[in-house]
């Protein structure tokens, strides 16, 4: 990637982040601190790692779409704001999020947005999904990819490790998990309500390769997610973030898990978010 | 369309021999099981088409969550186990990941009800339609016999939506010839009768079949319903049936809460109301013993049918 690309990257991450908090401002409901870590993440999958088209399904290669499904589904602002940088859908769409009738549901729900693969939100089920997904398109001898995001706090849901398990032992290796290694849940730090230990050995003992980022990084992203693609085992990025990432009053706050910021947190927030 | 040779056929072969021979039809048809595919018989699909099985182990969340993420992909996911298991383990990722969505999953456990037997009360799945009928999108279903239940896979394997097919352990008799053909909008009448209406599914049917025969000799003559599809309800059966005879009789092999006596009663009361009975586990759980025995200790063979019943009508026509 060369400067001007990481740059403009870097641009297009600012411009998220200022929608995201303007979308939950709007919304007067959401979640910044992990929508906000996963900026950089999305970002990069969407405009470099990933096959994507965004018409949907009017393109003849759709099928060889790469497939992406936000298990942390509390992160959809960002994914959405994501998807309408990248043409799934009109930017004045954006301030619909959370509205009653919108297609930009609190939690994506693949039955009003074309783009989002499977609906997600409950925790822990996405990596099934993504499995589920992996595993017919060994079937299909589809060569694309399914990348997932999960959350660390997500993590402590047994269904993941079951999944984890699965995956390795159906040896899918066209499976791309991140997580979203923030650190915080809604109760207070992991290590305190449900310390996860290290996630990178836990994967490596259920059979995964894993590699770790600094999930803010872009060249570290792209690097991370082109490895993964030509490993021959499912792959998990673990991704050290910031919650709150780009507004300083937010970043590692617990409170900023799940609400809106008042009228001066907005526009202090913008300001901070300035180009 | 009934059957006259009355042998006793497994409910749960006539699934795997069913599905074997879909999936050589059907290459999008893709199973799962979660350790138990013996006693599903799923095995028979398993040695047939080994790329397109995949035995999930013990992890019920997982093989449901992943059945919705290969249903997104086109393949018609068969996912099996005890119905216990299933529904109760598996019901949010089920709500979430498979009805949501509304993908094309189906759901077929067996172990339905009290004649999982001696493996008792933690095995004994008595709310599983009720808490699977309450989903959205859901169709559920609970055939009867052999023939029935063929016609039912075949059936969940041609038409879209996830669907919640509930199978018995047991070996029932059969009711049904080849000829039957499972229709979701139809409820059966199995006879006609004038002095009051049995509603009933699955393997109580036979049972409630013996107890008509009890009754007509006691001189009282019942009419039967046989309703596999219990959502979306066959409404208007029900209403002419209770239209006709005034007094219904639910019998199921589940709890009387949510299930069978349950829809039954929504649909009357909403366009005709009419006295029922809710014949089924009376909010309890099961226990150990022998099919019969616990068919027998909770009411549900045809001889204790037929002595309720009996009762039943007796006070009604006191009153």
């Amino acid at each position: 990637m060369d400067k001007t690309e990481l740059e403009n990257l870097n641009k297009t991450c600012k411009k998220i982040r200022r929608e995201v908090i303007e979308m939950i401002y709007n919304a007067k409901s959401g979640h910044p601190g992990g929508s906000l870590s996963a900026v950089e993440i999305l970002t990069t999958l969407f405009k470099k790692c990933m096959n994507i088209y965004p018409d949907w399904d009017k393109n003849p290669n759709f099928k060889n779409r790469d497939r992406f499904i936000l298990s942390k589904g509390h992160a959809s602002a960002t994914l959405y704001a994501v998807m309408a940088e990248y043409g799934y859908f009109s930017e004045s769409e954006l301030n619909t999020f959370r509205h009653f009738g919108t297609k930009l549901q609190g939690h994506p729900s693949c039955k009003m947005l074309n783009g989002i693969e499977v609906s997600t939100g409950s925790l822990g089920q996405g990596l099934s999904m993504a499995n589920g997904i992996a595993l017919a398109m060994k079937l299909d001898k589809n060569p694309a990819n399914v990348f997932v995001y999960l959350g660390d706090g997500e993590l402590q849901e047994g269904n993941i490790w079951e999944a984890a398990m699965a995956a390795a032992h159906y040896k899918s290796d066209n499976l791309i998990a991140f997580v979203d290694y923030n650190g915080l849940q809604i109760d207070g730090k992991i290590c305190d309500i449900m310390n996860l230990g290290d996630i990178s050995k836990k994967f490596e003992a259920f059979g995964w390769d894993t590699i770790s980022i600094d999930g803010h990084n872009i060249e570290q992203i792209e690097n991370a997610a082109n490895l993964a693609k030509k490993n021959q085992k499912p792959t998990v990025i673990i991704a050290k973030t910031i919650k709150g990432k780009g507004v300083s009053f937010m970043e590692n706050q617990t409170s900023w898990h799940g609400k809106a910021p008042n009228k001066d947190e907005y526009e202090l927030a913008m300001k901070e978010l300035e180009d | 369309m009934y059957s006259t040779n009355k042998e006793k056929k497994s409910i749960r072969s006539a699934y795997g021999k069913t599905l074997a021979e879909l999936g050589k039809i059907n290459p999008n048809i893709v199973v799962l099981d979660a350790d138990l595919s013996c006693s599903t018989q799923t095995k028979q699909f398993a040695q047939a088409y080994p790329e397109r099985f995949f035995n999930m182990g013990i992890a019920e969340q997982n093989m449901m969550a992943t059945a919705a993420g290969l249903a997104r992909e086109g393949k018609i996911p068969f996912a099996s186990t005890f119905a216990m298991f299933a529904t109760g383990r598996a019901w949010e990722q089920i709500r979430n990941s498979i009805a949501y969505s509304n993908f094309n999953v189906k759901i077929v456990a067996t172990h339905g009800g009290i004649t999982v037997g001696e493996d008792g009360a933690s095995h004994q799945a008595l709310e599983d339609i009720s808490i699977m009928r309450s989903i959205p999108n859901m169709t559920v279903i609970v055939p009867c016999d052999y023939n029935e239940t063929v016609s039912v896979i075949k059936y969940a394997a041609e038409h879209y939506g996830p669907m919640y097919i509930r199978l018995a352990r047991t070996n029932v008799i059969n009711i049904f010839d080849e000829t039957y053909e499972f229709n979701p909008e139809k409820a059966v009448k199995i006879k006609d009768g004038s002095d009051l209406s049995v509603i009933t599914n699955g393997e109580t049917l036979a049972e409630v079949i013996d107890a008509s025969d009890i009754l007509a000799e006691k001189g009282i003559n019942i009419e039967i319903i046989h309703c596999p599809c219990i959502k979306p309800i066959d409404k208007k059966s029900i209403t002419d049936t209770a239209q006709k005879t005034g007094y219904v009789i639910t019998v199921e092999n589940h709890s009387i809460i949510g299930g069978l006596g349950s829809s039954v009663c929504e649909v009357l009361s909403e366009n005709y109301p009419a006295k029922v009975l809710r014949i089924g586990t009376n909010d309890e759980f099961g226990q150990s013993g022998e099919q019969r025995v616990l068919m027998d200790f909770y009411g549900l063979t045809g001889e204790k049918l037929a002595e309720r019943i009996f009762e039943e009508y007796k006070k009604e026509n006191n009153k």
